[in-house]
């Protein structure tokens, strides 16, 4: 752990958004809204044309230049549809389901950092809404007031698949919740902030003198595990079972119509950009450069290597759903409960200790004996779980079944030489096949 | 212990917040916020609908988290939004979503002189908070949270320096609690196999039904027809026969004259409606 803890620009971009003047926040409101909504509309046309190229098949090309105004073509009809409420329908929980799941994903975008220090019309600002010192938790506890929006979706529906649905959802949303405020603790620890602004400080290092000193490659076990959960967490291919098509029809969202689905379409959407531009600002440096200098890497630039890493994370989960089957729905549970949370855990302590070697400045001696305590711990456990049963590898065991089965060491025998079969001349009349022509 | 001394010591000063007066913000925040959860709170106890208290006592919940962040203490107010409105109450309503929307509740007394403990402890624990609310208004000086949060780490290291130290043992009780309370739970949900053979995995199912080997493949399908496409229609065996395992027991339990109309219906010599006779069936 040589890399340089840099503890200076803690708190700055706070500093530099504290005199912002109210109309300045509110211009700041509306492009976040603004461009939220039109990634929305740009991710669904990205996604259908690169599962389309993933399955060699053109997808949408027929609105607007090359097809990409097919969403927004798409939404306005969406707009027009008949809305119908089923009458077994709770009636307020159903108007307020979409609503509830839509305004919480857009709020978890006021903390994100899209830049550093920029001139926006005359004032010293930094591209984010907000810098609270409690930053990170705004997301996690938007996410958790959107999975609302579902589990009162599929409740207030009045039928069963919405409600198996919900039901699925609470439970998925609650456990890799867990797992992924576990992955986000490393990162705090490294900081020792939970602003956002702060993070994306602190990742402004070089390691090894080259490398970026980004979370993701520092923490890599913190990042594998947060990019995990952020699929759980947005119900996104392999992991949308609240909403699988092929067990639940269309899950929680299986009796909304037209502008109310709309609104459940434009959340899903936008919670994956929150989760994307979160990993980005957690782990691969927000809106810095993969270099250190200012080379490109100052005032509106950050914007572009912003976009860029979403992007990279948006196209990761364009590519999963193209590529992997849906899991099902107790081995999805075993993943969050059994590997990603204890995994967390471990590497936490991890983190934790290395920390505190890393802070108290320990001799080499000090170090060694540390590390072989822990080496020596990791064999004693190790020694001590019992051995794996050997499976039998034979296969499926068949005797006495009863059925003709040949023996699994089963030699063929060499084919005998040929011979001549010396067959009896039977009369054509007494053969057992007949012509038929024999009844005329 | 010393990573938190070491947080705390590396963050400088915040951005000043020292404000320690109610300001106007604040003062309408709170007199939009607080009726809003005094509304939840009666909604939640007069609602009808189980789900519906839950909900209104979500909107408590949460007015009072974004009450704690305007009141300087943002971190308590996330935390209260993840943790109570996120985890706990989304719980409350898988359990409520489970149990079904018309369920009511019981009023049968299953525990004797529940009522009377229960009206007890309700009233002494109104006492309490009255007592204690009471001299929070009278008699203690406020003194704001601006020192706590710009000196020292700021809020977050604050609150995890506290934890860690003065209230350590009063953290780990409380965790202990609920490490038994959820052991608790989990061994009174537990269904006990004693006797019982563990649930079968499928590759067990597989080698049982080849070891029994009376049928290793499905169950014939129905006879569907070109002149029938009930699934009550027998399958036929190559000789002609009807394949018993093709039969369905309920449909061939079920008498055919309780069918008659049924059969009547799809063969069309039933009763046809008419569009100029809209009177209902006849009977």
């Amino acid at each position: 752990m040589t890399q340089q803890f840099v503890a200076a620009e803690i708190g700055e971009t706070a500093k530099l958004l504290a005199d912002d003047p109210i109309w300045l926040v509110l211009v700041k409101v509306v492009a976040i809204f603004a461009f939220l909504v039109v990634m929305t509309l740009f991710m669904i046309n990205w996604e259908r044309k690169v599962v389309a190229r993933m399955q060699h098949r053109p997808g949408p090309n027929r609105v607007g230049p090359n097809g990409w105004l097919q969403s927004l073509a798409d939404g306005l009809k969406l707009a027009f549809k008949e809305d119908i409420r089923p009458v077994l329908a709770d009636k307020w929980v159903f108007f307020l389901a979409p609503v509830i799941s839509c305004i919480p994903a857009f709020l978890a975008f006021s903390v994100i950092p899209l830049a550093g220090e920029v001139n926006l019309f005359g004032e010293q600002t930094a591209l984010q809404l907000v810098d609270l010192p409690v930053g990170v938790l705004v997301v996690l506890a938007c996410s958790s007031i959107g999975v609302y929006g579902i589990v009162l979706s599929g409740w207030a529906s009045g039928s069963p698949y919405p409600l198996l649905g919900a039901l699925r959802s609470a439970a998925q949303v609650i456990s890799y919740e867990i797992a992924m405020g576990l992955s986000i603790v490393a990162v705090i620890m490294f900081t020792g902030s939970m602003s956002t602004g702060d993070i994306v400080g602190a990742q402004a290092t070089t390691v090894l003198g080259f490398a970026p000193g980004w979370f993701g490659l520092l923490l890599f076990p913190s990042f594998a595990i947060y990019v995990v959960s952020m699929v759980g967490e947005t119900n996104r291919a392999p992991f949308d079972l609240p909403e699988a098509e092929s067990e639940l029809v269309g899950g929680f969202h299986t009796e909304y119509s037209s502008l109310k689905f709309a609104l459940f379409f434009l959340a899903e959407y936008v919670n994956m950009v929150t989760v994307s531009a979160l990993a980005t600002t957690l782990f691969l440096g927000g809106y810095h450069a993969p270099w250190s200098g200012e080379f490109m890497n100052t005032g509106w630039w950050g914007l572009l290597w912003f976009i860029i890493k979403t992007l990279g994370f948006l196209f990761i989960f364009i590519w999963l759903r193209g590529t992997l089957p849906r899991m099902r729905y107790d081995q999805f549970m075993r993943l969050g409960w059994k590997v990603l949370v204890p995994t967390s855990l471990v590497w936490i302590m991890a983190v934790a200790v290395i920390r505190t070697g890393a802070i108290q400045q320990l001799s080499t001696a000090q170090r060694l004996i540390a590390l072989g305590v822990v080496v020596g711990l990791v064999l004693l456990v190790s020694f001590l779980l019992p051995d794996k049963k050997v499976q039998d590898t034979k296969g499926v065991p068949l005797a006495g079944s009863g059925f003709p089965v040949p023996p699994l060491d089963l030699v063929v025998p060499k084919a005998a030489p040929k011979r001549k079969v010396k067959v009896a001349n039977i009369p054509a009349d007494k053969a057992a096949v007949t012509t038929g022509k024999e009844a005329e | 212990m010393s990573l938190l001394t070491f947080l705390a010591q590396q963050q400088p000063e915040p951005v000043q917040r020292v404000v320690d007066t109610v300001t106007t913000g604040e003062a309408i925040t709170f007199w939009v916020l607080g009726p809003l959860a005094l509304a939840g709170a009666l909604g939640m106890l007069f609602a009808r609908n189980a789900v519906h208290s839950a909900l209104w006592l979500v909107v408590t919940m949460l007015s009072l988290g974004v009450l704690y962040m305007v009141q300087q203490a943002p971190f308590l107010g996330f935390v209260q939004i993840i943790v109570y409105t996120g985890a706990i109450m989304m719980l409350f309503l898988f359990v409520l979503m489970m149990v079904g929307r018309d369920s009511s509740d019981s009023v049968v007394e299953v525990i004797r002189g529940q009522r009377l403990a229960a009206a007890l402890l309700g009233i002494g624990f109104a006492v309490i908070l009255v007592g204690s609310v009471g001299r929070a208004l009278t008699s203690v000086e406020p003194r704001g949270l601006a020192e706590a949060n710009t000196t020292n780490g700021g809020n977050v290291g604050n609150i995890g320096q506290k934890l860690f130290t003065d209230y350590l043992f009063a953290f780990e009780l409380t965790s202990a609690l609920l490490i038994t309370a959820a052991l608790g739970a989990m061994i009174l949900a537990f269904v006990g196999r004693d006797g019982k053979p563990a649930k079968k995995t499928q590759k067990e199912l597989v080698e049982e039904r080849f070891q029994d080997g009376t049928r290793v493949g499905s169950l014939p399908g129905p006879g569907v027809f070109a002149t029938a496409n009930s699934v009550a229609t027998p399958a036929l065996l190559p000789d002609g026969t009807v394949a018993e395992e093709s039969l369905f027991e309920v449909i061939e339990a079920t008498d055919r004259s309780t069918l008659s109309d049924d059969v009547a219906d799809v063969a069309g010599t039933g009763h046809v409606a008419d569009a100029h006779a809209l009177k209902g069936s006849e009977s």
